[in-house]
């Protein structure tokens, strides 16, 4: 067990694993496939491959990387519209570092600011309220991008832009929330997930509750988990345990940061600014129906949709990119032709590629377990 | 962004307005605190305080064993060093000085 040593308690580790293993021996007969059980949240997927936990694991148990990480979510024409904002003269454009260098189909915001856009990161969308304040006479735009974790921070900002009365700030929202986009996912006649492992920091803000309808209505167990290899491998095990017991319940591992009914102050400020669409598109999955939001009514003079004409360009993906399918988990990065190829972290083709927690970056990094035997 | 990273909180940089400074490794810097304020108690309380810090937002109130466990986490994916890069470079208002 080459990875178990830095562990902050080894031997709980390694007992753990043991269990793990002794779990899938009882479950293996009649078996003919690996029990898969998806990590949603790409935080998890990158710590999984830092600590080598798939290598721990044994044949009959294999993680499936979820579509958790809101950066390579993202279709190429929604980065296009940021590009066209970025490029009207009067416009500050900020965004969060991640986005920065997601493909467009002619270029990423990391290309639109060399060409002279100005582009720029920001931490905070706080930073980039105070960037409004400071250039009255310019147009400062956030790129609002993420699930219920950062949804909140963007909720926040344009609510105290509008306590603050300032008036040149505006967010593109592109904020996706998790519980459609779970849906969605379990509807898929041909999925085969046999369990989930629940994001530590969504959750953080959502509570458990709303994870209710995967066991009631799709009988999948779901684990809300922490991010130390420890929390993986013990929110694993919690979920092998209710699919040997026949049971399908939300369990909660990392209830030291997760409350049961999530943030009140966070939820508040979310619902009080945001609506669902009616659809929403994602990189690879198609449109989920409710699954992005938009800025409700009161708020509507901050939403950037409203104030420039964002073009709302639609681009299919290259042919040969796999991306929708590693993201769903039906495929793994390394049957991706471009894999390694004409798609690296330097040159990427795909947003999975670009993010640290996006799979394929991981893989490539890290080298994949069983990619390296493929 | 997803993960944010602990810190804690040394002072009150603006009680009306929600806002405290939170020394996160070593660098300081304003952030909303709305997310973990008891309502109605002052936010001096606060003070002390160890966060989970997203985007400029107090999260979550963690204690400090869980602050150290999750730092030890992010630096070993190599998350701290990420969130710490966007903190220091990406903060257009890092702390001046504190109240
Ligand atoms: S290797 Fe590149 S193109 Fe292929 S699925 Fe991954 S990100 Fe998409």
């Amino acid at each position: 067990m080459r990875f178990v040593d830095e562990f902050r308690d080894p031997a709980l580790a390694a007992a753990l694993v043991k269990e793990i293993g002794a779990i899938a021996a009882r479950l293996e007969r009649g078996r003919d496939r690996p029990f898969a059980i998806m990590e949603v949240c790409g935080g998890h997927t990158h710590a999984i491959f830092r600590y080598g936990l798939e290598g721990l694991l044994p044949d009959l148990v294999e993680f499936v990387h979820g579509p958790g990480c809101p950066v390579c979510v993202l279709p190429m024409g929604r980065v296009d519209d940021c590009v066209a904002i970025a490029e009207r003269p009067e416009v500050i454009f900020t965004t969060f570092g991640d986005a920065m260098r997601v493909p467009g189909s002619k270029k990423s915001l990391l290309q639109a600011k060399a060409d002279g856009a100005d582009v720029r990161m920001v931490y905070s969308p706080l930073d980039a309220l105070t960037l409004a304040k400071r250039n009255p006479d310019r147009e400062v735009v956030f790129f609002g991008l993420g699930f219920e974790t950062t949804m909140p921070s963007t909720a926040l900002t344009v609510q105290r832009a509008l306590r603050e009365g300032v008036t040149n700030f505006s967010l593109f929202c592109n904020h996706i929330t998790i519980i459609p986009t779970l849906r969605a996912l379990l509807e898929q006649p041909d999925l085969g997930i046999d369990g989930f492992i629940g994001p530590g920091h969504v959750s953080m803000v959502i509570g458990t509750s709303p994870y209710r309808f995967i066991a009631e209505e799709f009988g999948r167990p779901l684990v809300v988990s922490g991010f130390e290899p420890i929390d993986l491998l013990q929110s694993l095990l919690m979920v092998l345990r209710q699919i040997e017991a026949g049971e399908a319940r939300i369990e909660n591992q990392y209830a030291r940061v997760v409350p049961e009914h999530g943030n009140p102050a966070a939820l508040r400020a979310v619902q009080e600014v945001y609506e669902p669409r009616e659809t929403f598109e994602w990189r690879g999955l198609g449109s989920i129906a409710g699954s992005g939001v938009r800025l409700t009514a009161p708020y509507a003079a901050f939403d950037a949709e409203k104030r420039f004409a964002v073009p709302d360009i639609k681009v299919a993906d290259p042919a040969q990119c796999r991306c929708g399918e590693v993201l769903t988990g039906a495929a793994k990065p390394w049957a991706c032709p471009e894999f390694g190829k004409g798609c690296t972290p330097e040159t990427p083709l795909g947003a999975l590629m670009v993010s640290s927690e996006g799979s394929c970056a991981a893989y490539y990094q890290y080298g994949g377990i069983r990619g390296e035997a493929a | 962004m997803c993960l944010g990273i602990p810190g804690q909180i040394v002072a009150v940089a603006d009680a009306e307005a929600m806002l405290c400074v939170v020394d996160v490794s070593g660098v300081r810097r304003t952030v909303d605190v709305v997310c973990v304020a008891e309502p109605g108690a002052p936010l001096d309380d606060l003070v002390g305080a160890w966060v989970l810090v997203h985007v400029g937002f107090a999260m979550s109130r963690i204690d400090e064993e869980e602050a150290a466990a999750t730092l030890k986490v992010l630096s070993e994916i190599g998350e701290a060093a990420v969130e710490m890069e966007a903190l220091t470079q990406g903060s257009v208002e890092l702390l001046s000085t504190p109240r």
